[in-house]
């Protein structure tokens, strides 16, 4: 027989709340009434701070800001399936995770207005924001890498976007992970666009979760809006990467639903219709219906922990606002464990000269 | 210890040494584990300690030095080996964006104790890209430090000091120099990263080099001194960055001249910030223009030409003369 096939590959969807909350009673998870409500404080908490910060961008009191609206299902699903010592590793749209894991937003905010303090991780297990897209990808082989070494049970999420699969550092991440069987969870979230350029011109593949496969380890599609499957499928899959069973690959099908950042215009590249149309499968609307159907929350509930997380965000916006610049001489003694004597006479050099130091 | 060894054997000792003394130790690289590297370099090190902490790692620099980030930040001392330092280029943004930047991104609360150790220069009539000498690029990239070695000894201590130091060094080793010459190495070498080394003292004229054209300068200067009655000093730079500018200045303020030998290209190199540092910092010290003794600024050629490329001792006489006849 000279033509026999030799791989049956397959690639599972997992979806368990729909659209309008319906839960597949057979795929819910076991979350108690308390940890569900935990959750939705979350996704409130993290909608009012992407508001909020997008809104200082707009007044000119801060910087260049990626917004996460639409995504944090991804987000906070993973952050509810992982312990505090497993690490998180980043891109730059990761706030609802962040949060979620305890994150100051104060701090979380001065990131984006310019300061270092805010990318400040104290013992934490998160990885700082990285922007070079794809580059912290390796990073998560090398941690879980580090973890099995040092005989660590703690296991990696790392996260990337649809975009990030074009560049070399995916191929390598998942490559080191996979030959390594380093304990790693690559969570993909693909929200569709990479600035202007739609996911089906980075890839010919027809899912993303597809491509774990070449690396030898399992891939898998959620409903990147439903927080109950991100849940389950992170859960799942950290629980094999940490018992030596291997990586896995999950592709969050998720939409991005306002800008690419505060400098982007997304009406070039796509329509008020497709829009419209993710708005309707946004993942804080269906976790809300199944709340209440289950009833875990009801309106005026709702209503207490908007007016609550509003009022967080607001009083985290005023913290920042109100925190001191940073001083010069950070930009000097942070580059080396010691400040090199070039490093102290350009510092000295610099308050000599500039008459406001 | 104190025993003989050429460069290459003093590498291989000083990661033997390290991996001994701290477990969190690892070796990771193309080839570095069976095959115990292309140089040898890492031979003996997967026996004594095994596939956990010698990587044969798949083919891909971004992937090592990315993966060492990583495992730096997970709490181990990875050293990576980059096969060719030409192939660095490869993995030049995990260097940058990431190695060089994450103590001052994170405002000191991750550090990378990482070292990415690479053979570099020409003079082995090797293939293209296996003869780079770019150490400007990298010194200049705050956040990494960047040694280069020419002796037996200062690599055995070096190399130590590298994989101790709390920052990423990146650690270039002259393999024209591997196994051209053994020395007696002391087991506590007195090598410090960011301190370089008087090799002779003189009157008339300093000479700074490092790594691989360290032996040209050092033959240079004998030359001169037999056929022209020049009384040199010898400076080996031995770190980049962070550079040792008060021995260069010293020796200047004494003889009023200096020679730089650099084997990468000229435009925008070390020579450069040597020649610069003079002129803003020791100017009324200097008696003749600095002279610099460079690669050219063309990309390396294949090896028919690598002779007329590199800076060799009849080069580095004629520009001695010159300084010293202005």
């Amino acid at each position: 027989m000279p033509r026999t096939q030799i791989e049956d590959l397959d690639i599972e969807r997992l979806e368990i709340l729909d659209e309008d909350g319906n839960v597949d009673e057979d795929l819910e998870p076991d979350l108690d009434d308390d940890t569900l409500l935990n959750m939705y404080r979350d996704f409130i908490f993290a909608r009012r701070f992407d508001e909020k910060a997008f809104k200082l961008q707009r007044r000119g009191e801060s910087g260049t800001y990626a917004p996460f609206k639409g995504q944090e299902a991804c987000q906070i699903g993973p952050a509810y399936a992982m312990d505090d010592q497993d690490w998180m590793v980043p891109s730059f749209r990761e706030g609802a995770i962040a949060l979620s894991r305890g994150v100051d937003p104060a701090q979380l905010i001065r990131y984006f207005m310019g300061d270092e303090y805010g990318n400040k991780v104290g013992d934490s297990h998160n990885m700082p924001v990285s922007i070079p897209v794809g580059s912290q990808i390796p990073h998560a082989a090398g941690l879980g890498m580090a973890a099995d070494r040092m005989d660590e049970d703690h296991g990696v999420l790392v996260y990337f976007g649809d975009g990030a699969t074009s560049e070399g550092d995916f191929h390598g991440g998942m490559n080191f992970a996979g030959v390594y069987n380093a304990p790693v969870v690559f969570f993909n979230q693909n929200n569709k666009y990479a600035i202007s350029v739609p996911r089906e011109q980075q890839t010919a593949s027809d899912t993303l979760a597809q491509k774990a496969l070449a690396y030898g380890f399992k891939g898998l599609q959620v409903d990147g809006n439903d927080v109950l499957a991100t849940y389950v499928a992170t859960k799942e899959a950290m629980e094999r990467a940490k018992n030596g069973d291997g990586p896995t690959m999950i592709e969050g099908d998720t939409y991005r639903l306002h800008v690419h950042t505060t400098s982007d215009d997304p009406s070039r590249y796509r329509s008020d219709e497709e829009v419209e149309e993710w708005k309707e499968k946004d993942p804080i609307k269906r976790f809300e219906a199944y709340l209440k159907d289950r009833g875990v929350l009801d309106d005026d509930r709702i209503e207490e922990i908007k007016d609550e997380m509003t009022e967080k965000v607001d009083a985290a916006a005023k913290e920042a606002l109100e925190m001191d610049e940073p001083a010069v001489d950070h930009m000097f003694e942070h580059c080396y464990d010691e400040m090199p004597d070039r490093l102290q006479r350009q510092l000295e050099s610099l308050k000599e000269t500039r008459g406001d130091l | 210890m104190s025993e003989e060894l050429n460069i290459v054997e003093a590498v291989n000792h000083a990661l033997d040494d390290a991996m001994a003394a701290d477990d969190t130790v690892a070796v990771m690289g193309e080839d570095v584990g069976v095959d115990g590297g292309v140089f040898r370099a890492t031979q003996g090190l997967l026996e004594e300690y095994g596939e956990e902490r010698v990587m044969d790692t798949p083919l891909d620099e971004a992937g090592i030095i990315g993966a060492a980030v990583g495992m730096a930040a997970g709490g181990m001392k990875p050293v990576a080996e980059i096969q060719f330092s030409g192939f660095i280029v490869q993995a030049f943004h995990q260097l940058k964006q990431h190695a060089a930047r994450m103590r001052t991104r994170t405002r000191d609360d991750i550090n990378l104790p990482m070292v990415v150790r690479a053979p570099y220069g020409g003079g082995i009539r090797a293939l293209e890209h296996h003869s780079e000498s770019q150490e400007a690029i990298y010194a200049r990239m705050g956040g990494i430090k960047v040694v280069i070695p020419s002796t037996p000894a200062d690599t055995y201590g070096l190399l130590q000091e590298a994989i101790d130091d709390p920052d990423p060094v990146l650690f270039l080793e002259p393999k024209k120099s591997y196994r051209a010459f053994r020395e007696e190495v002391p087991g506590d070498s007195d090598a410090t990263i960011g301190e370089a080394a008087v090799r002779q003292e003189g009157s008339d004229v300093t000479v700074v080099s490092w790594g691989a054209m360290a032996r040209e300068a050092q033959a240079a200067v004998q030359t001169a001194e037999q056929d022209h009655g020049i009384d040199a000093e010898l400076i080996d730079l031995r770190t980049i960055n962070p550079m040792d500018e008060q021995t260069v200045i010293d020796s200047v303020q004494k003889t009023g001249r200096l020679v730089v030998v650099a084997e990468e290209p000229k435009m925008a190199g070390i020579a450069s910030e040597l020649s610069a540092l003079m002129a803003e910092e020791n100017l009324l010290s200097l008696q003749a223009p600095v002279k610099r003794v460079t690669g050219f600024d063309v990309p390396f050629p294949l090896y028919q030409l690598e002779d007329y490329y590199l800076p060799n001792e009849e080069r580095i006489v004629a520009k001695m003369k010159e300084a010293v006849e202005f």
